[in-house]
């Protein structure tokens, strides 16, 4: 009776590992489906404004096929290129974009060491303060801060309207916050021995930060830092309001304002541009991916 | 090297009194070990030697000098940690001169001083690795040689071994033992293992909830507890507490554990317990070890009673025997060969020479 049980208990045993493995295949296989999905999807616009960017104007109105180019041409690239006007804008870009990161990292990193770490009176309630002043849409907060920066720029006669250089005051009020939440997460994520050991080994608050939180946290600082720079290269409503001379434009507003003239919209230029501008925040992230993928999921179990 | 000195040193966490009033003096070159159960404030004691914890009153001195106020950098300490606490990245050799980094020592010195202490604790083919590329055990060596390096006034352990499976813990605890006799440095050793305080420590201090219940060699605690708790938290298996009361039978003082089974004290305890009040409750404290089987040659003091055995744990060397006496739960300790088995009778030996009594209400050892 014994043998009989056992064999039976072979196959049916059998049956279930290759049911397994068989839910594992179409679990595969749904994946890959809504992964393509998802590809096709977010991918088709970035492959339509190629497309277009390497059409000449009076191709992309003539009635053809909108999906393939006829006439390849590079002149949307030449003319952009070569315009000091854009290239002025891409400098205005970088230089706010890089600018606001190192506000930002120098903001938040020893914010957010103080709140993950020196425990004082209220500084549990300040970091939930801080992450809810990021969830105050900028759309509520541009008036406001237009008409605080415009009554500065009344008392003290310094001109920060109309200047690129007041977006270094203002993009900051969008990335600390946020940078400052990820960092407490990473620094409290940090065994608290580390910083004692620190303490003991004779480092003072600074130098445990600078030497032993900065490296032992630096997906999470890279992770802030892509943060930090995708919001201030593709931020749009406040430079569309604080700034109008053309000369202080960033990318973003200057391709719109400059290259829509009227009801004429250029748009092989418009494409060029938008592609061009899309391409710095695309080799960071390139080069950065390992840790910003490390970063981001260490913050999610531990912090 | 220094002597270190605790003076009613009391931690307060709002209204909650996590130590309450310890006096202690630590030689200078002694090992001493805080054991206790888990929340007893020997963690926090420690932490207020390092300075990692401010004190809510008394005082900590270090080398003579009070060190209440002086942050930890400055009171020249080592402390070793339970998670061991590596700077993830950096190397070994990094990791531990750090502190002399920060205190820009020469670099002919650091690197003299990190060779020595690797040297020391065998891990000079470790030195370039990462702290992730370490075993266990070999990352508490390096923690160790973070401390060595340092060559502190004291060295302070927190539960150093916990992280460790039973054999690695067996082999770093003669490892911790061995350095201290090269190094010599006061070392304040905290555990909640008894078996780590019994055999690492000059001296032990056993704590309970805040406080010190006492303070003795390792031997003293284990054949002189002062209190129920010390007799019954030091030694493995515990010491058996069996209610009991005094009697005079015949002019001879007698111990009666049950109706069934009372025993004359043999001279020197009945000396010892003769002017004890006849009807306080009381408890006799026996080891395992002085439970033992019969046998034909007893000596004096050395009683016997017939028991039934509950069960039985064969260990190799030994077997422990469990039974009930009146509904006390009872170990014994017999030889392999005594023929004990699970629900058997068996006459043991029990050896009143080394008994304890205990008072039941104050738990103190009489």
């Amino acid at each position: 009776m014994s043998t009989v049980a056992i064999d039976k208990a072979g196959p049916s045993r059998k049956v279930k590992y290759g049911s397994m493995s068989r839910d594992r295949a179409w679990a595969l296989r749904w994946s890959y489906f809504f992964l393509v999905l998802f590809a096709i999807f977010f991918l088709t616009p970035p492959v339509y404004m190629l497309i277009t960017s390497l059409k000449s104007s009076a191709e992309i109105s003539a009635a053809t096929n909108p999906w393939w180019v006829f006439h390849p041409t590079l002149s949307n690239y030449v003319e952009l290129l070569t315009s000091n006007q854009f290239l002025r804008f891409f400098w205005n870009s970088s230089i706010v974009a890089i600018v606001v990161v190192i506000i930002t990292m120098l903001i938040s990193i020893p914010a957010a060491f103080a709140l993950a770490r020196m425990k004082f009176w209220g500084s549990a309630t300040l970091a939930t303060g801080v992450f809810l002043t990021y969830l105050i849409p900028d759309s509520l907060l541009f008036i406001p801060l237009f008409k605080m920066l415009a009554v500065i720029q009344d008392l003290t006669g310094i001109t920060l309207l109309n200047r690129w250089y007041v977006l270094l005051f203002i993009y900051p009020t969008l990335t600390v916050p946020f940078c400052t939440w990820i960092m407490i997460g990473y620094f409290a994520s940090i065994p608290k021995e580390l910083d004692e050991a620190a303490l003991i080994d004779g480092a003072s608050w600074l130098q445990t930060l600078t030497r032993i939180f900065i490296p032992v946290a630096l997906p999470g600082l890279i992770a802030a830092t892509i943060f930090a720079f995708t919001v201030s290269w593709a931020q749009f409503l406040y430079p569309l309001v604080f700034t109008t001379s053309v000369d202080q434009l960033v990318l973003p507003v200057g391709i719109t304002t400059t290259l829509i003239k009227g009801d004429v919209f250029n748009w092989g230029q418009i494409m060029t541009g938008a592609l061009l501008g899309a391409a710095p925040p695309l080799i960071i992230y390139a080069f950065l991916m390992d840790y910003y993928i490390a970063g981001l999921t260490a913050g999610a179990t531990k912090g | 090297m220094a002597d270190v000195s605790l003076r009613k040193v009391i931690k307060r966490y709002d209204d909650v009194e996590a130590v309450r009033g310890i006096d202690l003096d630590i030689a200078d070159h002694e090992f001493i070990v805080l054991v206790g159960p888990s929340g007893c404030g020997k963690s926090t004691t420690l932490r207020m030697i390092a300075g990692l914890e401010d004190i809510s009153d008394g005082d900590i001195m270090i080398g003579g000098d009070v060190v209440n106020d002086v942050p930890p950098k400055d009171r020249d300490i080592a402390m070793v940690f339970q998670n061991y606490a590596l700077y993830p990245h950096m190397t070994v050799a990094e990791n531990m001169s750090f502190g002399l980094r920060l205190k820009h020592y020469p670099k002919a010195e650091i690197k003299a001083r990190v060779t020595e202490a690797a040297r020391l604790l065998d891990i000079t083919d470790l030195i370039d690795r990462k702290p992730k590329q370490l075993s266990g055990g070999q990352r508490q060596r390096v923690a160790m040689g973070r401390a060595i390096v340092r060559n502190p006034k004291v060295f302070l352990f927190d539960e150093p071994l916990s992280n460790l499976d039973a054999k690695l813990r067996v082999q770093m605890r003669i490892e911790i033992k061995k350095v201290h006799q090269k190094v010599r440095t006061t070392t304040v050793y905290v555990t909640h293992d008894q078996v780590e305080a019994m055999t690492l420590a000059d001296r032990v201090v056993v704590m309970n909830k805040g406080r010190i219940e006492q303070i003795g060699t390792p031997n003293e605690l284990y054949h002189k507890p002062a209190t129920r708790f010390v007799a019954g938290f030091i030694g493995s298996p515990a010491m058996n507490f069996i209610p009991c009361r005094l009697e005079d039978v015949a002019g001879k003082l007698q111990i009666r554990l049950t109706d069934r089974i009372a025993f004359a004290l043999p001279p020197a305890r009945a000396a010892r317990y003769n002017a004890l009040p006849r009807n306080d409750k009381l408890v006799l404290g026996i080891r395992p070890e002085h439970l033992t089987e019969s046998h034909a040659h007893l000596g004096p003091g050395i009683e016997t009673f017939e028991t039934v055995l509950d069960v039985i744990e064969p260990m190799g060397m030994e077997t422990l025997v469990y039974f009930g006496l009146e509904g006390t739960p009872v170990c014994g300790r017999v030889n392999p060969n005594a023929g004990a088995t699970d629900g058997a009778p068996m006459r043991l030996a029990m050896d009143l020479n080394n008994m304890h009594l205990l008072n039941e209400e104050t738990g103190a050892v009489l």
